[in-house]
Formats: structure tokens, sequence, C-alpha cells
């Protein structure tokens, strides 16, 4: 579905063509900065020389990125830029609005933002470095991030995990969806003006990130799911910390319900909204709840399933309309299946290894290195050079709480990898931002980001 | 093969099938690139999950490998359409016309690579600012990084 | 110090308004110390500004890349005096795991920065004590604005 008016011209502004006043901000190298910092106690009022090289610069790009029709100029449509720094876009999102009074009859997302070179990085660490980095992209799922760049690298290596493994790896994605959800949940209803929705989600947050803290050693980013299995095995008593969250979220989950459910401002600014056919989404690569929200159904953790999840049993929820009500609705309903896959995965969870034994891939207990030549051999290779992955390639993907995040690793045989790629499911999702909000208002805008749930991390990585 | 792919193999020769570690990948040479695609799409693979560029440097005898991954929702399948481009002024067809979902995945390989789409909509730089000159993720772009005290060096080895 | 100094530090710190910059993962940290669990509103702090013409304190969380930094010098000239920069986390700090060519190694680099709080990502006890900290120096008169 290629609109034709928007005839964007040129292909990218060719870089030598013409000389461009840019700001240096950061060179590398000796150079100083090209603009001075602000003087401490004055009050910046005139005009001066960074000013209008900021504004040329914001100037040009408007001009070049957005080519408009002249012959709508009677409806006087006025172009406006929502972001990058703006409470409700979700980390670093530029939106230009084609803005006919307050109608919004076209969009451009701009994104790289928040670009970090991770692809690159990758490319410098070790693949057991390798889970550090990955977990950085989708900052609100890691643990999915981890998990598929894991699972590429083990069918890279031609492993296979112990049961243990995947099942720890199974309750760690299930309960970091469902602080994703929660996340998700918070920020859709403050963005709407639900400011309690705020308050409620991340107070049930705090208790899961105790519990990946008491497992993992961090609250976020956590570098737990690496090749081979996982870092460390659960920790004494989290049986017991896991049944104090499944007792307290059903509850609070009601809480929410009376809050949001039936409450004619939240259906009267949710029902309608950003509405996505069925079509449009898969045209447009959407996955996750934004697809099921439209009626189809379609789930990786059913479709391909990984880790062993197979095992256990949950249904996979539906929406309708595709409208911003439906994913929110997928969003309560998936926290509460992923409870049960939790509850699930407690009562069976295997004896056994949490990682493989091969001592090639996985560092030794450090007890071990006091004892053992080969332990401190193996040790002393594998965090300095690094295992060797045999040459290949791969694309392996998972379910994360935002759509399909898969993983393209492709090796040629050294210690670090040639080539890691994300394909990331919010860069994927974003896409659908123009489609949902034609001819809606601007404060559907907010409504309709919110809902599709974009991190901006793995949109730039 | 599976029959669905049986059909694809038969209308298009010059392709050539493999398997990668349980997965089906198709090297399509580039003028059939698009003809190819869009059998596919006709033939189930309703969705295209990535496109993405790897930069082989001398390892291969072209220099620039375009992958695209297939996904079939009604066959439950997977296939990777892998292309080889070269390294003067290297372009390939579109996918975006078949798949609109391609159209970031796209500008995001124009803008690391430097690998032009034909019959892309709007093919300028997603990721880096507008006027940054040069492809990041070409192997001989180097990573950027800063010298940092008692760090020696980040070696690729 | 005068009196009426001390008075002018002690307003200031007791009704910090932040300005909301949260880029990337620490800008979840950043929220989860605003909001029920680690609570901000018991410094007077809760009410992030949107807007950075009514906001004092812009607290830098996350990494930013070079598309990202005139933004970000940009917003922190619309912010009147006097105001404070806290760096939150590594790459906002120093770059962090990124040395590539993608960030700006240091928002100081852009911005000028009164704290530093490490951790990738500092957890709201850090960024607490960090805000605690700047009040602390505010007070006392050491960073004079």
């Amino acid at each position: 579905m290629v609109d034709e008016k928007t005839e964007i011209g040129e292909r990218g502004r060719p870089p030598s063509d013409p000389p461009t006043e840019t700001l240096d901000i950061w060179v590398a190298g000796t150079e100083e900065p090209q603009f001075q910092p602000t003087d401490e106690g004055t009050q910046e009022f005139g005009r001066d020389e960074t000013k209008d090289r900021l504004d040329d610069q914001f100037g040009r790009v408007v001009q070049d990125d957005y080519v408009f029709d002249d012959e709508v100029a009677e409806d006087e449509r006025m172009v406006v830029n929502m972001g990058p720094q703006h409470p409700s876009t979700h980390g670093v999102l530029r939106l230009q609005l084609e803005l006919e009074g307050e109608v919004v009859r076209r969009t451009k997302p701009i994104i790289g933002y928040l670009h970090t070179g991770m692809e690159k990085t990758a490319e410098m660490l070790s693949y057991s470095q390798g889970s550090t980095n990955v977990t950085r992209m989708d900052y609100l799922s890691p643990m999915h991030g981890e998990l598929a760049y894991s699972l590429a690298v083990e069918r890279l290596l031609d492993i296979e995990v112990p049961a243990r493994a995947a099942a720890i790896r199974v309750l760690m994605t299930e309960l970091n969806r469902v602080a994703s959800h929660l996340v998700a949940l918070a920020t859709n209803g403050m963005d709407i003006g639900a400011v309690s929705m705020m308050m409620y989600g991340f107070r049930e947050r705090e208790s899961i990130l105790a519990f990946f803290e008491k497992t993992t050693g961090l609250r976020m980013n956590h570098n737990y799911i690496r090749p081979g299995g996982v870092a460390a095995d659960m920790a004494p008593g989290w049986k017991d910390d896991i049944a104090a969250i499944l007792d307290d979220l059903p509850g609070r989950l009601r809480q929410y319900d009376d809050l949001l459910k039936e409450n004619p401002i939240w259906l009267a600014r949710t029902k309608g909204v950003g509405v996505i056919s069925p079509e449009e989404a898969i045209a447009y690569s959407i996955t996750g709840p934004a697809l099921r929200a439209t009626g189809v159904e379609w789930d990786l953790r059913k479709a391909f399933p990984y880790s062993g999840i197979e095992q256990y049993e949950f249904d996979v929820p539906v929406g309708e309309n595709g409208d911003v009500y439906d994913r929110y609705r997928i969003k309560v309903d998936e926290i509460t299946e992923s409870l049960k896959i939790v509850e699930q995965v407690t009562e069976t969870m295997p004896k056994g290894d949490y990682r493989i034994g091969d001592a090639k891939i996985t560092p030794p207990p450090r007890a071990r290195i006091d004892e053992s030549m080969e332990a401190l051999i193996h040790h002393f290779k594998l965090f300095t050079e690094g295992f060797k992955v045999p040459a290949g390639e791969t694309y392996v993907a998972v379910e994360s709480p935002r759509g399909e995040l898969g993983c393209y690793l492709a090796s040629d045989g050294q210690a670090r990898p040639y080539r890691m790629h994300t394909r990331a499911p919010s860069f994927y999702n974003l896409q659908a931002l123009p489609i949902a909000m034609a001819d809606s208002l601007v404060a559907d805008t907010v409504a309709t980001i919110a809902s599709i749930d974009p991190v901006m991390g793995d949109v730039d990585r | 093969m599976s029959p669905l792919l049986q059909q694809l193999a038969e209308s298009f020769e010059n392709v050539t099938w493999e398997d990668s570690h349980a997965q089906d990948v198709a090297r399509v040479p580039g003028e059939d690139w698009e003809a190819f695609a869009r059998a596919a799409k006709e033939a189930g693979f309703e969705i295209c999950a990535d496109v993405t560029a790897v930069d082989w440097m001398r390892q291969r005898p072209e220099r620039f490998e375009v992958v695209a991954n297939l996904v079939s929702m009604q066959h439950k399948s997977r296939l990777r359409m892998v292309t080889s481009v070269g390294r003067h002024q290297p372009s390939v067809a579109s996918l975006t016309p078949i798949w609109p979902g391609a159209g970031f995945a796209e500008r995001e390989v124009y803008d690391m690579f430097g690998i032009e789409f034909e019959g892309h909509p709007d093919l300028t730089r997603i990721l880096m600012p507008d006027d940054w000159e040069g492809h990041p993720l070409r192997k001989d772009f180097g990573v950027g990084s800063v010298p940092v005290q008692f760090k020696t060096s980040h070696q690729v080895s | 110090m005068t009196t009426v100094d001390k008075a002018a530090n002690w307003a200031r710190t007791r009704s910090m308004f932040p300005a909301s910059f949260g880029l990337a993962c620490c800008a979840i940290e950043m929220m989860a110390t605003g909001v029920a669990h680690y609570d901000l509103a018991r410094f007077g702090m809760e009410a992030f500004r949107a807007s950075p013409r009514q906001a004092d304190l812009m607290v830098v969380a996350g990494r930013v890349s070079q598309k990202m930094a005139p933004v970000l010098r940009q917003v922190y000239d619309q912010m009147p005096d006097p105001k404070w920069v806290i760096s939150m986390g590594a790459c906002a700090s120093t770059g962090g795991m990124f040395n590539n060519y993608a960030l700006v190694q240091g928002v100081d680099q852009v911005v000028p920065v009164d704290i530093y709080v490490p951790g990738c990502p500092p957890g709201p006890q850090s960024l607490m004590h960090g805000i605690l900290t700047l009040h602390d120096k505010i007070m006392s008169g050491e960073i004079v604005n």
C-alpha cells in the first residue's frame, strides 16, 4: 500500500552536495566542540549563532524529509513536529504530523534518535558477551532478546540445553512478559489520563523486578540467558517468591479492570481509535498483540515453539476490531496467560543442570578453578578469546511482548559474530502508525502510539 | 523439500536451494529477486519478517548479501531468500511494493550498507543523521571507538 | 553565604522540577523512582515537567546518539536558570559499553553536568542518592548557579 502522493523524491541527499553546515558536537579526536556552551547565570534571550545553525539544520530536515501537496493550500494544512522530546512518545520517537485543524491527515515517523550501533558492537564482543548487548535493545523485555540470541548461537553450535535450563528460560521470559505488559498498561493509562494506572503498573512490576534481582543480580538488562543455558541457578526460596507473585497479581488485575474496563471515558478514548485491519497488519509485517488485536491468531509460541514451551497449556487471546481497546484487553489477558505458564513451570521444574556441561562453551564453577588445571585453562580461554562457532547462518525468532523478536546470526568460524542482526518488532510495528493515525484527532495520536507500545531501543538499536 | 517449495523450485531454475540448520534457504540471482518474491507471496508467504544484509568483504565472490526472511502463517513455515550483490554501485529490486512492511528495513540496509533498492518509495537515511557520511555496518567503516585508559584495543579476532 | 542565599537554596532544593528527558533503559528506572515504591514525591519531585521552560533539573537518562545531541543541547538551552543536570547511567556519563561511532561518549561533551550517577541502569536507590547529593551540594552552596 504505497501512497503515490507522498513523492519524497531524491534518495537520501548525497553527502557531499551541497556543503552542509552541521553541528559537529561529537568530533572524534582532539578538536574542541564548535559551539560555546551557555554562560552560567545568563539568560538566553537573544538569538546566537548556535541557535541559527540548529534552526537551519532542523529547517533543512523538514524540507527534505517531507514534500507535501501544495494544491490543498486552501485547507491550510500545517506540518507539526511531535518529539523527539515529548512526554507521550515513549522514548525518542519523532512524528511529523500533517494537520488539518485538529485532524491528522498524514504522519511520518522519524527514528534514529537512539541509534546505538549495537549491531556493530556485536561484532566486537565474543559470543558469551553478546547477551549484554542484545539485552539492551528491547530494554523492557531483555530476557526475550537474550533468548533469541542464545537460541541462534546454540543452533549454530548444534547443541541442546538441559531441560532445567529450558524451563528456567521459559519462566524468566514469561515473567518478563508480565512485567513488560504492566509497563505498557501503565504508560498507556497515563498517556490517556488515568494516572493511577501508572502507579499501579509500576507497583506490581516491583515485585517481579525484586525476583529478577534475586536470581540474576540486576533489575533490568540481566545478561542472564546465555548461549549454553543460563548464568546461575534459581535462588533458594524462589518457589515462595513466585507463589507470592501469583497470589498477588490476579487481584491487582481485577483492580485495573475496575478502573478501566467499563469506564466510559476510557471506552470513549479507546474504542474505535487507531484501527488497523488484518490485511494492513499482515502487509506491514506487524506482529504480536497489535496483530492479534485485528483478529489474526498468530503467536510464535504456538506456531514455532521454542525452549520447551509446547509442554505448557495456555491460550492466545485474540481481539476483533484492531483498535486501542482491543490491544489493551489483549495485554491484560496475556498477563493472565503468562501467569498460568509460570505456575505450570514452577510445579514441573525439572532437576538437573542449569547449563550445558560442555566445558568448551560454558565456564566451569569458580571453585573448580583452584582444584583442576583443565578448569583453569578453560576459564582462561573462554574469557579471553571465547568459544568459536562453526561457520553458518541462521535466524531464530521468539515471541516477545511486542511481536516477533528474531536474531539473524552469521558466523565465519571465529570467536566473534560476523554479523548479528536483530529483527526488532517495534521497528516494524511503527510502520503501522501512519495507517492507524490517518484521519484521526491529535489526541488519538497519543493513545495509538501508546497502544502500539514501541520501545525505541528496539527500533533504533 | 516440502511441496510448497517444490512448486517454487520448478518455476525458477536458477535458484539454488540449501538447508541451513533445518531452515530452507533459496539463493536467488539478482534479476529474479522480485519475481521470486512475488511467487513466494502467492504461494503463501504472507509476511516478510525481515530484510537485512551481510558484508562479506573478500570472503565471497560478491561483496554483499541481501537476506529476506519470509513467514507463512497458513503453512507454518519459514523461508529465507538470499541474493548476492556486488561491490560497485550495489543495488537490488525493492520488496516494498510486494510487502510494504519491508519499507523501513530496506531503508536501514541502505543507511547501514549503501545498497540501493530500486522501486523503494522513500530511500533515505533512517537511523543515522541525514548528513552522515559513510555506511556504518560495512566492514571498512571503523567502529569509531575512543581510546580508553587501560584498555588496549577493540580487536576483531 | 548570606541568609538570602541560604533561603533561596533551600527553596530551590525543596521544589525542584525535573524535565523529562528519558531516552532508554535508564528512563524506565527513572520512572520507577518517580512512582509508588521509591517515591520521589517525598522530595517534591514527582511532577516531571513536559516543557523545559518550567523545569530546573534535567536528568539525562539513557544513551545520547549523534542525532539526539543537538536536541539535547536545545532542550538544555531552553531551560531557564538556575538549572542543573544529572547524568544518569553509564551511557550518559561516559558512553557506557557502547564505545562506537553512534553515541556521544558522555553528555558532558554537550551540556555541563553536575552529578554523575553510575550504573547500568542505576537502581532507583542510586538515582535517589544522586538527587539527594545534588540537593546537599546546592544547600551548602558548593554548586553556585
